[in-house]
């Protein structure tokens, strides 16, 4: 749809006024740059880890954008760029990134494993595929209580062998349910190539089985990703039930800031991607458009950067939660052994190790 | 009030809660048009229709995953796993989502949902259709759990864990689904979580048991009291968050206890509440606590009646516990 020189196939074209591409693609930006930066923290010690989505914004971030504000999403992990456009306050994802006290789930879960219920937004584990039932069970739901709304769940390459995807696609093909399955296809499962995954020969085949549409899309592509997600959130509503996406597209970086890839790929296996980068092909676009020039990017990357110092500056400053901040909400209400432990814990030593 | 029997008023609570609130679905296998294995959903299609009792696919993983999402959106769902051998495929979501998901979101996302499982030997059932694993849900933070013993319990309990806000599991002695009968309210009530019963008060020794090995508890204090032994038999009800100060003061008042539950001994529960009654009652302890349970082997098929801790097994307890 999105030729690389920045040029659209008309026939294709889902209609993107000039206003929206801009809005994309300033989140694609920010979200590459933030991706860079919150890597550079965590090799300078200062947060734990990163799990970014070097080379996939476009199909992050275009699915994200198809959606209604009314629909839920079902992340994997792998798509803050999505949460910041579905409402995620920065500060509220940087402060996850540091576990402050600030962070709304008071540093339970590790980095990038962070909750917004105001951005429909669900709530991030690390196990493989769970997401994706529940987003079956959501949307299915709603559909008992005749609301219009459809959920798109992410998964990965990976998630498709796990018994999840075979539940999820099953139950949602039987009852159908109105769900977008969104496959990230990068490539990669850490450092287990797709050939390992499945001996499919595409991933949105798998679909057919389960009385599933699949349909295989361009995932650099950011047209492309919008429009196909449009039709499919538009089936959803009109009672036809789920789609599977498969978005091909490529993990340029590591699996997470835990990850060496040069350690199971060549580095000029990812060559070919850097030419078909998801946001220099927008840029072109926008360019050629007359939306954008050099002094706007410089003016954008620069709004990025200070916003993001900003925020990482009052993150970094905020302390660790309150130690009884542990027990909350494990229950609603504390039982008597919580409360128990909490008192153990309030009245014995500190660990030597500062928070 | 009217008699009825475990399935018939577990039947009961899930009608009256349906009727009351609209959020309330069944999910499970076998649980519509027939009305499960046991029965125990048996009308419930009929009265509510094909999206509130629903028949899934044969996937536990999938009716739990499921019911996860319909409980974010802020149903109340129910779903049955036709027996409780057959929950593994659904630990995943069960202890690394519906138990974290309260936590993991700041309270953003409350899981409000019971599930109910058939547990328990005694029924010919073999390896797969008779375990109690309910020690491996106990262990797990943010679940809670539940084994009532007779039909009044049955009722109120469940329909307390449905209005509860965290997630339960709520265990069905199967062995005792139609034997154990009694009589039932037929209005609303509750009996509140976490609160045992004296199933028979006793001066010398405190056993504690749940579903139906409380019978077997009750046959051996019987037979002990002839011989002068007053046994206190404490029926949990609720397994977790126990209801620790009954069982306390129990044993502070004999001095002695002896645990009964059908599941393998090694990391069973009554290892927990013995750890418990020794942190907190130590120095009342008269003798060293004894646990009578199933052993650590695989449920058996042929000598299930000698792998169950029944009477004649807790009778020689109850008396080598006076000795100690």
């Amino acid at each position: 749809m999105l030729r690389e020189d920045g040029t659209l196939a008309p026939e294709y074209d889902p209609q993107l006024s000039t206003d929206e591409v801009l809005r994309i693609y300033r989140q694609m930006v920010q979200t590459r740059i933030i991706d860079e930066r919150l890597v550079t923290l965590q090799r300078q010690g200062r947060i734990g880890f990163h799990i970014g989505s070097l080379g996939e914004e476009a199909a992050i971030i275009g699915s994200a954008y198809a959606m209604r504000e009314e629909d839920w999403l079902f992340p994997c992990y792998r798509e803050f760029g999505a949460a910041l456009l579905r409402g995620l306050p920065l500060q509220r994802y940087i402060d996850n990134m540091f576990g402050n006290a600030n962070d709304p789930v008071k540093g339970r879960q590790m980095p990038d494993h962070y909750t917004c219920r105001e951005a429909h937004w669900g709530s991030v584990s690390s196990p493989i595929g769970t997401q994706m039932t529940q987003a079956v069970g959501f949307a299915w739901a709603a559909k008992i209580e005749k609301k219009q709304l459809a959920t798109l769940v992410y998964f990965g390459d990976g998630s498709t062998s796990s018994n999840e995807f075979h539940n999820a696609m099953n139950f949602a093909g039987v009852f159908r349910t109105p769900c977008v399955f969104f496959c990230r296809n990068n490539g990669w499962a850490i450092s287990v190539p797709v050939e390992r995954q499945t001996a499919s020969q595409t991933f949105a085949e798998k679909g057919i089985a389960y009385g599933v549409p699949g349909v295989r899309v361009d995932g650099n592509d950011l047209f492309a990703v919008v429009g196909v997600t449009r039709r499919a959130a538009e089936r959803c509503l009109a009672g036809e039930g789920p789609t599977l996406i498969e978005a091909l597209t490529y993990r340029m970086g590591g699996h997470s800031t835990s990850d060496d890839p040069n350690r199971y790929r060549a580095a000029d296996e990812v060559k070919p991607w850097v030419e078909r980068d998801p946001i220099e092909r927008v840029r072109r676009y926008l360019e050629l458009a007359g939306a954008w020039d050099g002094d706007r990017e410089e003016a954008l990357r620069e709004a990025v950067d200070q916003e993001f110092r900003e925020a990482v500056k009052l993150a970094e400053s905020t302390p660790a939660p309150e130690l009884s901040t542990l027990f909350d909400d494990v229950y609603r209400d504390l039982p008597w052994h919580l409360a128990e432990q909490r008192q153990e814990l309030l009245a014995g030593p500190r660990a030597p190790k500062a928070h | 009030m009217s008699q009825m029997n475990m399935v018939q008023a577990i039947n009961d609570a899930l009608r009256l809660e349906m009727q009351r609130d609209p959020r309330v679905v069944i999910l499970g296998e076998d649980v519509g048009k027939v009305g499960g294995v046991f029965r125990v959903t048996a009308g419930l299609f009929d009265e509510f229709g094909d999206d509130r009792v629903i028949d899934t696919p044969l996937s536990e993983g999938g009716i739990i995953g499921a019911a996860v999402g319909m409980a974010l959106y802020g149903m109340v769902p129910v779903p049955e796993i036709q027996f409780s051998d057959f929950i593994f495929p659904a630990y995943d979501q069960i202890v690394s989502e519906l138990a974290k998901y309260r936590y993991r979101s700041g309270g953003e996302y409350p899981c409000n949902m019971v599930i109910r499982t058939p547990v328990g030997g005694g029924i010919r059932g073999g390896h797969y259709h008779s375990q109690h694993p309910e020690s491996l849900f106990i262990h797990v933070a943010g679940l809670k759990v539940v084994c009532p013993s007779n039909p009044y319990d049955a009722k109120g309990l469940l329909l307390a864990s449905i209005r509860d806000p965290d997630p339960v599991l709520f265990f069905e002695p199967k062995r005792i689904y139609r034997a154990a009968k009694g009589d039932v309210p037929e209005g609303d009530y509750t009996v509140p979580l976490s609160q045992a019963a004296i199933s028979r008060e006793g001066s010398d020794v405190t056993v504690l048991t749940y579903g139906a090995m409380l019978y077997e508890c009750l046959d051996a204090a019987e037979r002990v009291a002839e011989q002068g032994v007053q046994a206190e038999v404490i029926d949990l009800r609720t397994l977790w968050p126990v209801d620790i100060d009954t069982i306390v003061a129990s044993v502070k008042k004999t001095g002695r206890l002896v645990v009964v539950h059908e599941a393998p001994k090694t990391g069973g529960f009554a290892g927990e509440l013995i750890s418990l009654v020794c942190e907190k009652a130590f120095y009342h302890l008269q003798a060293a606590p004894v646990r009578v349970t199933g052993f650590d082997t695989p449920f058996p098929y042929t000598l299930e009646m000698e792998y169950l801790p029944l009477s004649h097994r807790i009778v020689p307890a109850l008396l080598g516990v006076m000795k100690g």
